[in-house]
């Protein structure tokens, strides 16, 4: 995974609470087996209306999307991740993800960073009077950062550290495989096994 | 200490605990499907990793294949690829699948319990957010995204963080043509779609009590849809009984040793919940949504609310956007909304008492004209199960269709789609936008409003018929 410890660059707002991973990326896009090219599907059903915030020219260098409060809700689906990465976006800032939503985007280095509701609306209006408007995402000192304000956000050490380092977590879990080993000996035995059962 | 539920599996399953870390924790069973798994093979096949228990993983075709003519190679390329890529995957790393055809075939919420795969007191995960189903048997079910198939399939655990914890108290007795669907999409309305958010959710009470394991199936189902990664209830007689005999069910004295475990899975007394909630069953009443999220519901009795009748400026511009969508005025009676479409079936009730729930109201009546009725069985099994009862003739009977299993019409990912501005009443379990099909809209209901609303057209509770 690549390292993430900075990132500076425009922002787009979307003003809509609630948007889940279907309007993110519509189920008919996910038929794909690959993790790229999934661009075209992001936001599919509101890009076809002109006035829709992504189609319009100002913000079309945004690489940060702020949006409204409970972001990515529903479905698992992590392509609603690989379509926002793919179309360019590398942070996504709202009040409150779903929480399998910003699992996912953790996990794939998408930075979803959580200010107050008061604060993305700040941003929000800062962006409309300046679309070009330059923000900075700092994961070293947590801190997001425009023009003369520095808003700072939690993000656990942890997730911190592995984003930073740019590590992925499967490889840091085969580092401890010997204490899963420990575990699979103690294990119940009546536990069951998916083995086809003949009857 | 005294424990919840929740804390009692996520503590038999820490493989490794430390400050400044996630919890590490052990999955007893890895649930898979054609559209969340082809990239997790693919990240295995490049790092040269291999599946570390293909004997607790089991896949099966449900999001992408058509529910009818699955004799034939499926029509769609692009989804047939899909699902021969799942083919592959599966013979190459060794794991049990279960394909189009097949009599365990099925949406994989409906095909674990049935096999007795689902126990209690275990960790079962699934690419799918509507894994939270599994959590009726007290198990701790939740769905995950495609870098944590990857992370199970590699290593079988996931790194977490522990979850709060709340509880969700129904107490009393439901009325006749109640069901447990009513009781979750009021529980969603009551807290709203982010308000299980961080948390896992506890259903408790004598009305959960008194609910078969598919009725709480569907209540730990649509958990996700308040928010919360998992629901569960904590397992008792209804869910030994249930359990007894399924081809997975421990026999003879592994029965007993796990009868003994099982036993012990309850909050304690003395537990302390982040939060608790208390609904009272005797004041429910049968339930839809009007809106474009599953928390935007009212009793089938109501009207629909105006913007106004919202405090929180959000859920204002909420209700506004979702009025135009739906294409509905503030102030109509629910009862008053004609249908074009009904959808039984998904993962939320596809399963033969739904289907029974359904039939009973059906039986004899016509459905409306001008009203398309779908009847899409959560699996093979309940497909047959239904046929052996003779409820495929009274739905045929009445004019619906009769389908083969799978996600169908819940996601729209097949054919199985809402044409634009079309209007649904579905047993399914969202109501997003365009869920259905672009630029469809879906009122959430319970199969029998399904049913009645079959009949007559308008959203109908069975009463009204």
């Amino acid at each position: 995974m690549e390292k993430f410890i900075s990132h500076t660059g425009s922002a787009l707002p979307l003003k809509r609470s609630n948007v889940d991973t279907d309007q993110i990326i519509p189920a008919v896009y996910l038929k794909r087996v690959t993790r790229s090219g999934f661009e075209d599907g992001l936001f599919a059903a509101w890009r076809s209306d002109p006035e829709f915030v992504l189609n319009k020219a100002e913000y079309s260098k945004a690489s940060i999307l702020v949006a409204g409060a409970d972001f990515g809700t529903g479905s698992s689906r992590e392509h609603a991740v690989w379509a926002l990465q793919n179309y360019g976006f590398k942070v996504v800032i709202s009040s409150r993800f779903a929480d399998i939503f910003r699992g996912n985007s953790l996990k794939a280095g998408l930075l979803t960073v959580i200010l107050g509701q008061s604060d993305v609306e700040d941003l929000w209006s800062a962006i409309e009077e300046e679309p070009s408007l330059q923000i900075k995402v700092d994961l070293d000192t947590r801190l997001v950062s425009y023009k003369n304000q520095a808003i700072s956000f939690d993000l656990d050490d942890y997730t911190r550290w592995r984003l930073m380092e740019g590590l992925d977590d499967i490889g840091l879990t085969l580092r401890k495989i010997d204490e899963v080993e420990n575990f699979e000996e103690k294990r119940a035995k009546y536990k069951p096994k998916t083995l086809p059962v003949l009857s | 200490m005294a424990k919840t539920l929740a804390e009692k599996v996520w503590d038999d399953h820490l493989v490794r605990s430390a400050s400044g870390e996630p919890d590490l924790l052990y999955i007893d069973l890895h649930l898979i499907h054609e559209v969340t798994s082809p990239q997790a093979f693919d990240g295995l096949r490049l790092a040269n990793r291999a599946v570390r228990r293909p004997d607790l993983t089991i896949a099966t075709e449900d999001h992408n294949v058509p529910t009818l003519n699955i004799d034939k190679p499926i029509a769609d390329p692009v989804s047939r690829l899909q699902v021969d890529t799942l083919r592959k995957n599966c013979q190459e790393f060794g794991i049990r699948l279960h394909s189009l055809g097949d009599v365990e075939q099925g949406i994989v919420h409906v095909v674990g319990p049935q096999l007795g795969l689902t126990q209690p007191g275990m960790t079962i995960v699934c690419g799918d957010s509507h894994t939270s189903t599994h959590g009726a048997f007290g198990a701790l079910a939740f769905g995950i995204g495609t870098s944590e198939v990857e992370h199970v399939l590699a290593t079988q655990t996931l790194p977490l963080s522990r979850p709060k914890t709340m509880a969700i108290n129904v107490e009393g007795s439901l009325k006749p043509g109640v069901t447990s669907k009513d009781i979750i999409l009021a529980i969603i309305a009551k807290i709203g779609t982010g308000g299980g958010q961080g948390y896992i959710l506890e259903y408790r009470g004598s009305a959960i009590r008194a609910l078969s394991m598919e009725a709480r199936m569907t209540i730990c189902n649509m958990s996700i849809e308040a928010g919360a990664r998992a629901g569960l209830i904590a397992p008792d007689e209804t869910t030994f009984a249930y359990l007894k005999d399924r081809p997975h069910a421990p026999k003879g004295e592994d029965w007993q040793r796990a009868l003994a475990y099982w036993s012990g899975l309850k909050s304690d007394s003395d537990a302390k919940f982040d939060k608790e909630i208390t609904l009272d069953a005797d004041q429910l009443s049968p339930f839809v949504t009007w809106g474009t999220n599953p928390g935007q519901g009212i009793a089938l009795d109501g009207v629909i609310p105006s913007p106004q009748d919202f405090t929180d400026p959000e859920e204002v511009s909420a209700a506004e956007r979702a009025l135009v969508y739906m294409d509905l005025k503030a102030g109509t009676p629910m009862k008053k909304i004609k249908i074009d479409t009904v959808f039984l079936g998904s993962c939320t009730n596809g399963r033969i008492e739904d289907l029974r729930a359904a039939a009973e109201i059906i039986k004899g009546k016509k459905v409306a004209s001008d009203i398309r009725m779908m009847v899409v069985p959560g699996s093979a099994r309940v497909r047959l199960q239904a046929e052996a009862e003779g409820l495929d003739k009274l739905f045929l009977e009445a004019g619906a269709e009769w389908r083969s299993a799978g996600c169908s019409m819940c996601l729209g990912m097949n054919p199985d789609q809402l044409a634009p501005g079309e209007r649904s009443a579905s047993t399914s379990n969202r109501n997003f936008e365009g869920r259905q099909g672009k630029g469809g809209r879906t009122h959430l209901v319970s199969p029998l409003v399904a049913a009645a609303t079959a009949i007559r057209g308008t959203l109908s509770s069975p009463a009204d018929l």
